[in-house]
This record gives structure tokens, sequence and C-alpha cells, in this order.
């Protein structure tokens, strides 16, 4: 009964995300102020669906749905989005919905391509720490992934600004100042919460298993990624980095996140591996 | 007889590139190419207009292919062959020039169209061409002409409200990197018009200081001085450059005043902080690589056209109503011309009828033994019978019917009451 539950609920989160980009692509292309407000009302269904949805896993398991490949691209793309929706109350962007909702879509889609089985924990983590580590570690990918976003509007909007050949994104892009400042904040919360995560990590892992680092290759790539953000975040200090370059940065340092996340998993193992 | 013609030749924005009008446009002010112009074989009425965007000649010549060929070498010099020109030039004749003409006073055919600088640097050429005495009945008249029909353009249509010139799409630009120009500084190099304007376009969006950098500093001061700005030198301009952020050149320099190595090291200093460089003059004060730049964008006036093509669909409608006028007055003024054209006919055809009135009286008058006033009304009644003769001939003349073949009319008339040989 449950299972079936959680079967119709992630196929609806599916859906509503689907019609939701749609309907942030129709509004791309129109431009109709009210196409927006449908769109984010759709999103935030969307959102609150994918909670529940987590929700649901999280009551049949038992513990915190992260221990598959599926919850943690599922659980990623909740953080996507509800880093949005939130941020989306202090100030708003122009047309970086549409954006952000196409990105949602396709982690869930690739979600739905994978296994969805249940995987019992080891005895070993079954600790507060886990919600605690791996929630604060996915919202920080989160606000990572909205820098992602932002930076590839810098650069649509750049080009466009740069080789004086005012095409589709022009108009509908908003200005290169706002987008920086945009991957500028959204880079600080996420660089926080994933140092954060890391603290976190190392804490749980003293506990579980006696020392605070183990050189596990998801360790290594999670500090290795957050050197990438570290070194940005310190040039744009000291140096002013900022624009194209920042915006570069920005999708090198989301690559290292998406392979933090997966590639580790598939080429390397370690006790962060879900199929144990 | 050899019958006149208005001739207009030129290159502009649309068919011609920055890089060929900057060795066409005429930096040495009008005196010397109207000097120049007025050697030239064949012209009567002769008139120049160079402006950024444009470099126009409109004359009135006896008609004959050679002036064309005579202007176009005048107007390229040395700087292309024929083969090379050929794709750049346009020329129109009579209607065809009269209408370009009202076009391009009533900024149908500007870069931006509806801006209103045009005008004023069409009736500054007119200036030139009459204080040097090269305009003439016709050219007078037309250029006249041209600037009432662009007061009407601009009362009658919204032409003029969304753009009102260059600076406006440099504003859509800024508007595009930096998110508002709030606060944002402004360096003007060149203390011209066109600076001005742009500045009055600039602090009236929110920017907040204006800097004036120029060669001879009285000028600069003057400027700021509108602005609540300063005036600095040339030799600051660097030092400038590390503060501001938006900056518009508009010197009247021959070359390049601004490298990409001058700018370059810069940036450090400014802690990346974006700068937009906006050059509108002819030939251009900026290097064209400084684009190249991170963080650092440039626009010459032919890029201000692409951001102009942007908001062209509103304007488009309004400049639809505003050629139904140019189309209007442009024919209204084709009727005086060809008025013109039957005038010296019509007096020719007056003044024969009046000779031979007075001819056939000098010989009748002393046979007859008449009194004072009974001579007058028979010199009145001579006279009568000329006009009415002559009424409906001169009437058929004026008519709208044969309005498009005057000149086949003209001939006609000329050989059926024999004027030809009076000429």
């Amino acid at each position: 009964m449950l299972s079936e539950i959680n079967y119709l609920l992630f196929n609806s989160v599916l859906v509503v995300s689907f019609v939701a980009s749609a309907m942030y692509l129709v509004f791309f292309f129109s431009q109709r102020e009210k196409l927006r407000r449908i769109a984010r009302m759709i999103f935030l269904g969307s959102g609150i669906l994918q909670s529940l949805y987590i929700f649901s896993r999280y009551i049949i398991a038992g513990h915190t749905p992260i221990t598959s490949q599926h919850e943690a691209v599922v659980f990623f793309a909740w953080s996507v989005t509800w880093a949005y929706l939130s941020f989306h109350w202090r100030y708003s962007v122009r047309n970086f919905g549409t954006f952000v909702s196409m990105l949602v879509l396709i982690m869930l889609l690739i979600a739905a391509t994978v296994s969805r089985q249940f995987h019992p924990l080891a005895p070993a983590l079954q600790s507060l720490w886990l919600p605690v580590h791996a929630g604060v570690a996915v919202m920080a990918y989160g606000f990572l992934a909205l820098a992602f976003c932002g930076a590839i509007m810098y650069l649509l909007q750049e080009r466009e600004l740069k080789s004086k050949k005012f095409g589709f994104f022009f108009s509908r892009l908003p200005s290169l100042d706002s987008l920086d400042q945009l991957n500028n904040h959204c880079l600080t919360a996420g660089f926080g919460l994933l140092t954060l995560g890391i603290i976190t990590g190392s804490v749980w892992a003293r506990q579980a298993w006696g020392t605070y680092w183990h050189w596990d290759p998801k360790e290594t790539w999670s500090l290795i990624t957050w050197f990438l953000y570290a070194a940005q975040i310190h040039q744009r200090f000291t140096l002013g980095w900022r624009g194209k370059r920042a915006a570069v940065m920005s999708i090198i340092g989301f690559s290292a996140v998406i392979f933090t996340l997966w590639g580790v998993n598939y080429l390397l193992g370690g006790v962060h591996s879900y199929a144990q | 007889m050899p019958s006149e013609i208005i001739l207009l030749l030129g290159v502009n924005h649309k068919n011609t590139p920055l890089e060929v009008r900057e060795k066409l446009a005429l930096s040495s002010g009008y005196e010397e190419p109207l000097q120049a112009l007025g050697k030239i074989d064949g012209l009567r009425e002769y008139y120049l207009l160079s402006t950024c965007n444009r470099v126009e000649i409109l004359v009135s010549a006896r008609d004959g292919d050679d002036v064309e060929k005579r202007l176009a070498e005048f107007l390229f010099g040395d700087a292309l062959s024929p083969d090379q020109y050929k794709k750049h030039l346009y020329c129109y004749r009579n209607e065809e020039a009269i209408h370009h003409l009202f076009m391009v006073a009533a900024s149908l055919d500007s870069m931006i169209v509806g801006e209103s600088q045009i005008l004023g640097q069409l009736k500054e050429a007119y200036r030139w061409s009459s204080e040097q005495k090269c305009t003439g009945p016709i050219l007078n008249k037309l250029l006249h002409k041209s600037f009432s029909v662009a007061k009407r353009v601009r009362s009658e249509t919204q032409i003029g409200s969304s753009a009102v010139s260059i600076s406006y799409a440099a504003i859509e630009l800024a508007k595009k990197i930096f998110s508002s120009l709030e606060n944002k500084r402004v360096l003007l190099i060149g203390a011209g018009e066109m600076a001005e304007l742009a500045a009055e376009h600039l602090v009236g969006n929110g920017a907040k200081d204006v800097v004036v950098a120029n060669r001879t500093l009285g000028n600069a001061l003057d400027l700021a001085k509108r602005f609540n700005g300063r005036a600095v030198g040339l030799d600051e301009l660097h030092e400038q450059l590390e503060q501001v952020d938006i900056i518009v050149s508009s010197t009247g320099a021959p070359g390049v005043i601004l490298f990409k190595d001058d700018v370059k090291p810069l940036m450090r200093n400014r802690r990346n902080k974006p700068l937009f460089f906006i050059d509108i003059a002819v030939p251009r004060d900026l290097d064209p690589g400084l684009n190249d730049l991170d963080n650092v964008y440039l626009y010459d006036i032919d890029d201000l056209n692409n951001v102009v093509e942007l908001n062209k669909a509103e304007r488009d409608k309004e400049a639809i109503k505003a050629s139904r006028i140019v189309d209007e007055e442009s024919l209204k003024f084709k009727d005086w011309l060809a008025g013109l054209a039957i005038t010296p006919t019509l007096a020719a055809l007056r003044e024969k009828g009046d000779l031979i009135a007075k001819m056939e009286l000098e010989r009748t008058l002393p046979r007859l033994d008449l009194s004072a006033k009974e001579q007058k009304s028979v010199e009145m009644m001579a006279g009568a019978i000329v006009s009415k003769l002559l009424h409906d001939p001169m009437l058929f003349l004026r008519s709208e019917s044969c309005k498009d073949q005057s000149e086949m009319k003209v001939d006609l008339f000329r050989s059926v009451f024999d004027l030809e040989k009076k000429q």
C-alpha cells in the first residue's frame, strides 16, 4: 500500500516538474507575466510533492532516504528546488526559474532511470548524524547548483554583449551585474553549507569509525570541490575576480560536485558507496 | 535645351561600413570641401552633409551622366576605386532625391529612427552652404522645406518619443551590463554636442558623477559645470579610468586615443569592475581590441544600431505614418518644381502677347484721331484680348492633368507659340 503511494508520488513529481518546466519555457518565449506566476505555482507544487515523496520513503525505509543512487538524486533535486524557492523570497532574477526548473527536471529524469529499490542501512550508519550530515551536504549542492545555473545565464548574456549580436537571450536574461551577484550569493551560501557538511561528516566519521578522516574517495573529492570553491571565493575577495572568470569557475566547481555525487560511486567506490 | 536636375549622392550607415565612412567623413569642416565641390563643372547649386552616419551631396545641375560620375569621384577621392564604391554609393534623381532628403531630415533614415540630432546637423550643413553662397533658389526652397517636413513629422507622429538619440541605445546596453545606472560614474572624453547629449541621458537615468576630459580644458569646464561634474585634462585619462564605470568618447581626434594595452593594467586596480566604453566618434577613438578584455565592453556607433533593432517594431508603426507625411510633402515639392519649370514659359508667353499688343497699338493708334481717354480704352481693349486669349492655354499649362509630363508640355507649348527663339 505505502509502496504504491510511493510509486505514484514519484510519478506525479515527474509529471508536475515536467509541466512546470514546460510552463517556464513557454514563459521564456512569450514573456507573459501571467504565465510566470502560474509556472511558479506549479514549481512550488513540485517542491511540495518532492518533499512528500521523500517523507514517504523515510517512513518505508525507517531512516533518512539518502542511501541509494535514486534517493541521492531525488534529494539533490529537492534541495535545488527549495534553495530556489527560498531564494526567491529574498529577491528575484529575471527568468532564473526557467533554468532552475530545467535542471531539476533533468535530475528527476535521471532519478527515474535508476533502480528505486530500498537499501538497508549498515548498523554503523544508523545515527542522527545521517540526516544532519547528508541534509547539510545536499543543501550545499542545491545552492551550488543555483550558482551553476546563474553562471550559464551569465555566459549566455555575456556572449551576446561581447559579440554584439543581440539575439534571443539579450532581452530575456537579466543584467550581467545581477547575474554576477546571484552567482556570488549562491556561492557564499553553498560554500558555507559545504564546509559545514564536511565538518559534520568528519565528526560523524569519528563517532562511527574512530577517525576524523578516511581518505575515502568521496571525502577526497569533497575536499577537492571545497578547494575549488575556496580558491574562487578567495580570488573574489582579494583580486575582485568576477564576471566571466567567476562564472567559469562556478561551472568547473559544479562539475566537481556532480562527480563527487555520482562519479565517485561508479568509478571509485568507498564507504560512501550506496550499493554495499 | 539642357534640363535641370536635382541629384543626391551619398553613403550611409545602411550600406557602408564604418571603416569606409571613416575615410570619407570630413574632419576638416565644411569650408574646403564646399570650395572643392564648387570647382566641378555643371553644378548650379550644391550642398554637402557630413555626419558620423552619412555623407551626402545634394546638387542642382545641368543634366548629363558626367555630373554623377564627377560627384562620386569627388566623394570617394582616392579612398576607393569605382568598382569598390559602386556597392556603397546611392544616387537619387529629382523626386527620389527630394524624397530621400525629406526622409533624412525627418530622421526616418537615421540609424536610430526618430532621433533629433540629424535635423540640427542638416541645418548646420545648410548654414555652411548658404554662407558660402553655394545654394540658390531651388536648394534654398528644398532645404527649408525639409526642415518644415521634419517639424511636421515630429509634431504629428510619436516617432521621437521612444528613441531620442544614440544615447538611448547606449543606456539600454548599460542597463544590461550594470543592473542600474544608479551611482555609476561617467567619463566624457571630448566635450562636443554628442557627448553632452549622452551625458544628459545617463544622468537622467541615475548616473551620479560626470567627469569631462578634453584637450581644451575651458570647454571641459563649461560642460562639467552643466552636470555639477569635474573637468580634467586628457593626460589624466588613465587615472580617471580607475574610478569611472561608463566612458563616452567623442573627440575629433584623427586616430585611436586609448589602446587595449592602456586599459589592461587598470583592470586590476579596478578590482575587475566592469567598464563600458561607448565610442561615438568617427573616426573611432577607441581601440576595437578593448572589447576582448574581460569585463570590458566596447560599442561603436555601428554596434549601437543593433540595440536599436530591438525596439524597432513599435517605432515602425509611427514610421509608416511619418513616411506618409514625407510622401505627401515630396509630391507637393515636385509640383512646386514643375511649376518652376513652366514659370519661364508662362512669362515668355505673357511677354510675347504684350509685345504683339504693343506693336499693333503703335501701328494703329497714330492713324486714328483719338482723345487721350479713347486711346486709353483701346489700349485696355487690346490688353484684354491678349489676356483672354492666353488665359485658357495658360490654365492648361498649369493644370493637374499634365503635371507629370510638364517637360513635354512645355516643349509643345514653346513650339506652338514659337517661343524658342526668344530664349
